[in-house]
C-alpha cells in the first residue's frame, strides 16, 4: 500500500503543480524519492516535528496548494492532534493527513507505533473525512480523490507492504462515500476496510467452500459512511460479519451496530475488532492480529 | 531587506500613529462597556505593534489591497485587529457592534473566513507554523508579499513555536517577519518569575538562525525602522518589549485586565488618561 501511495501521489503531482508533500523525517522510499528528487521545492521535510508538519500544511493550503502530510499513522494523527483539529478541520482546509502503517502493522515496535483508535479520533472531528482503502488499488483511487476532488481535510489510513490486490474484479467501482461490493451473495456478508482485507477475503473464501453464498464488501470511506448501503447489507443477508483492524469503539463495527439498531435490522450481526487494550506482544502482523483475537480460524469458529 | 520593500517603502509618522492608537484604544474601551470578556490588557499591549504593521509595514495599492499578510497568532488580542480592520473599511461598524453577541460574526478569537482574518487562532502555538507554510508556499509560487505574524511571549513557550522557528530559518524564509509582544505577563504570573530560563529571548532566536531586533514595542517608529532596515536574507523576529494594559494606568501590568472590562467610572478615567496622553 505504501508503494501504491507513492506511485499515486507522484502521478497526481505530475498533473497538478499544486501538490505538496510535507513529511516529518519520513524516509522517502520508492516513488516518493522520485517526487523529492524531481520537485525538491515541493517536498518539505520539517524534521521530527509533527505539530509543525500540520501547521505548515495548513499554511500551504491557505495559499491554494494541496498538501499531503505524510508519516506513520500514530505520528501523523496523535502527536499533532490539536493542529489537525484547529488548523485543518476548523478552517476546513484541503489537506490530506496520511497515516501509513495503521492498526498494528508495525507489529514488532510496540504500542507507541500502533494506531488502534485512529478512526475514532479522526472521525470525531467535524469536517474530517476518513478514508481507509482496502487494497493497493483502493489506495491509488483514494489518493486520486484527495489530489483532485476533496475540498476539506482527509485522514487517509493504510497499511504498509504485502497487502494483496483484492478489488481488481470488484463488481462495484470505487466511489467516494459509497460502500463497495467486491463480490455479491445472499447468505453472509463480510464487511471490512483497510489492510485486514486479506483476512476478510480468506474468511469469505472458506464460507464459500462450505457452500454459503457470500458477499465481500469494502467500507473504504468511513466518514461519511454510506449508512443506507450498510442498512441494505443488514437487510439483504442472513448474517453480517464485520472484520476491522481498529478498536471496538468508533469504527465500522460500532457504526454498523448503531445502524442495525436504528434501522431495526434482523440479521445475525457479529463484529471482530482489535481489543481495547495495549497488548505487550511482538511478532508478525498476522501474529499480533491473532493475539487481538483476529484470525480466520477464530472468526470462523465464532460465526459457525 | 527585499528590493520590493525598498521600492514601495511607506513612511511612518509617529505623531499620526499616536493619534491612531489613541482612537483604537478608545474604540476598544467603548466596546468594553457592552461586553464583559474583552481581553483589553493584551490588546493594549500590542496596539502600537499592530498599528505599525497595518499602517506602516504593509504595502498597499491605491485600492487599499496588499500582497502582504498579517496573521494574529496571539488570538486573544483579535479585538485590536478588528478595530484596525474597521478603520481600513475591511470590517463594518455593524461587524464591530456585533462583537460576541448573538447574531454577530466576531468572537474573542479570530475566525478564518471573516473579513481580513487570515487564520483561526486562540489556541497558542499555531500561528508561526501556518505563517511558515504560507511563506514556503509563496517562495514556490512566486508571490512577493511579506508575512507578518504577531506572537505573544506566552506562546513562545509552546514547543510547536520552536519547531516552526527552526524550519523558517533552515529554509531562509526572508519573506517572514515575526513580532513578539513581550509583555512579561501571562495568565497566572510574570513570565520572568514563572520561567526565568525563558530569557534571554533575543539570543535564543539568534541561535536558531533568525535576524533579531529588540525594540520598545510601544514605539511604532522603532518597530518600523527595525523591520524595514533588516538584512533580508532570512526570517526576522522583533522582540517588542511592551506593557500589558498600556495607556491606562490602573490596567498596566495588572493580570486581572487580561479578561476584565472596566466599570463606568473606570471607563471614564481610561478615556481621560488617553486624552491626557495626547497633550
Amino acid at each position: 500500500m505504501r508503494e501504491a501511495f507513492a506511485e499515486a501521489i507522484y502521478e497526481a503531482a505530475s498533473k497538478d503543480d499544486k501538490i505538496r508533500i510535507v513529511v516529518a523525517d519520513m524516509s522517502p522510499a520508492g516513488a516518493i524519492k522520485k517526487f523529492a528528487e524531481e520537485w525538491p521545492e515541493r517536498f518539505i521535510n520539517v524534521g521530527v516535528a509533527e505539530q509543525n508538519m500540520i501547521g505548515v500544511a495548513a499554511g500551504l493550503a491557505m495559499r491554494g496548494l494541496r498538501p499531503f502530510a505524510y508519516t506513520i499513522a500514530t505520528f501523523s494523527l496523535y502527536r499533532p492532534f490539536e493542529m489537525i483539529r484547529d488548523d485543518l478541520c476548523y478552517q476546513n482546509l484541503p489537506v490530506t493527513v496520511v497515516g501509513m502503517g495503521s492498526g498494528v502493522v508495525y507489529s514488532t515496535l510496540g504500542s507507541t507505533h500502533h494506531s488502534q483508535e485512529d478512526i475514532a479520533i479522526a472521525g470525531a472531528i467535524p469536517n474530517m473525512t476518513v478514508l481507509t482503502p482496502s487494497d493497493p488499488l483502493e489506495v491509488r483511487q483514494s489518493v486520486e480523490y484527495c489530489a483532485t476532488k476533496s475540498d476539506g481535510p482527509v485522514y487517509l489510513r493504510f497499511g504498509k507492504a504485502g497487502e494483496p490486490i483484492v478489488t481488481e474484479n470488484a463488481i462495484d467501482p470505487w466511489e467516494f462515500g459509497k460502500l463497495r461490493y467486491i463480490e455479491r451473495g445472499t447468505d453472509v456478508c463480510v464487511m471490512t476496510h483497510g489492510a485486514i482485507m486479506g483476512m476478510a477475503l480468506e474468511v469469505a473464501e472458506k464460507l464459500k467452500a462450505d457452500g454459503k453464498s457470500v458477499s465481500l464488501v469494502s467500507a473504504h470511506t468511513l466518514k461519511p459512511l454510506d449508512e443506507d448501503a450498510v442498512a441494505e447489507v443488514l437487510r439483504s443477508h442472513k448474517q453480517v460479519i464485520v472484520v476491522e483492524e481498529h478498536a471496538p469503539q468508533g469504527g465500522l463495527s460500532s457504526f454498523t451496530k448503531q445502524i442495525a439498531w436504528d434501522r431495526k435490522a434482523e440479521c445475525d450481526l457479529k463484529t471482530f475488532t482489535l481489543k481495547d487494550e495495549f497488548i505487550h506482544c511482538y511478532g508478525s502482523h498476522q501474529e499480533l492480529l491473532a493475539k487481538h483475537g483476529l484470525s480466520p480460524e477464530a472468526i470462523l469458529a465464532e460465526i459457525a | 531587506m527585499p528590493d520590493r520593500d525598498v521600492d514601495l517603502r511607506n513612511d511612518f509618522d509617529s505623531e499620526a500613529a499616536k493619534h491612531r492608537c489613541a482612537n483604537l484604544r478608545r474604540r476598544v474601551l467603548a466596546m468594553s462597556q457592552r461586553v464583559m470578556a474583552l481581553h483589553v490588557g493584551g490588546a493594549f499591549s500590542c496596539t502600537e505593534i499592530v498599528d505599525c504593521i497595518f499602517n506602516g509595514l504593509m504595502v498597499r495599492d491605491a485600492d487599499g489591497k496588499s500582497d502582504d499578510t498579517f496573521l494574529m497568532s496571539k488570538g486573544h488580542s483579535a479585538i485590536i485587529q478588528y478595530v484596525i480592520l474597521e478603520s481600513h473599511g475591511v470590517m463594518s461598524p455593524e461587524d464591530i457592534e456585533g462583537y460576541c453577541t448573538d447574531g454577530g460574526i466576531l468572537g474573542v478569537h479570530p475566525d478564518y473566513g471573516n473579513p481580513g482574518i487570515e487564520a483561526s487562532t486562540g489556541s497558542l502555538g499555531h500561528g508561526l507554523s501556518m505563517s511558515v507554510g504560507m511563506a514556503l508556499a509563496d517562495k514556490t509560487t512566486g508571490a512577493t508579499g511579506t508575512i507578518y505574524v504577531l506572537l505573544s511571549d506566552g506562546e513562545v513557550q509552546e514547543g510547536s513555536t520552536w519547531e516552526a522557528c527552526m524550519l523558517a530559518s533552515s529554509k531562509k524564509l526572508n519573506n517572514l517577519v515575526a513580532i513578539i509582544d513581550a509583555n512579561d505577563l501571562q495568565s497566572l504570573e510574570k513570565t520572568s518569575i514563572a520561567l526565568p530560563s525563558f530569557y534571554p529571548l533575543k539570543e535564543k532566536w539568534e541561535a536558531f538562525g533568525w535576524e533579531v531586533a529588540e525594540v520598545d514595542g510601544h514605539d511604532g517608529a522603532a518597530i518600523f525602522e527595525a523591520v524595514t532596515s533588516r538584512k533580508g536574507d532570512r526570517p526576522m523576529v522583533v522582540v517588542a518589549k511592551t506593557t500589558k494594559g498600556k495607556g491606562v494606568s490602573y490596567m498596566e501590568d495588572v493580570p486581572m485586565w487580561h479578561y476584565r472590562s472596566p466599570n463606568p467610572e473606570e471607563y471614564q478615567q481610561a478615556l481621560d488618561e488617553i486624552e491626557e496622553s495626547l497633550k
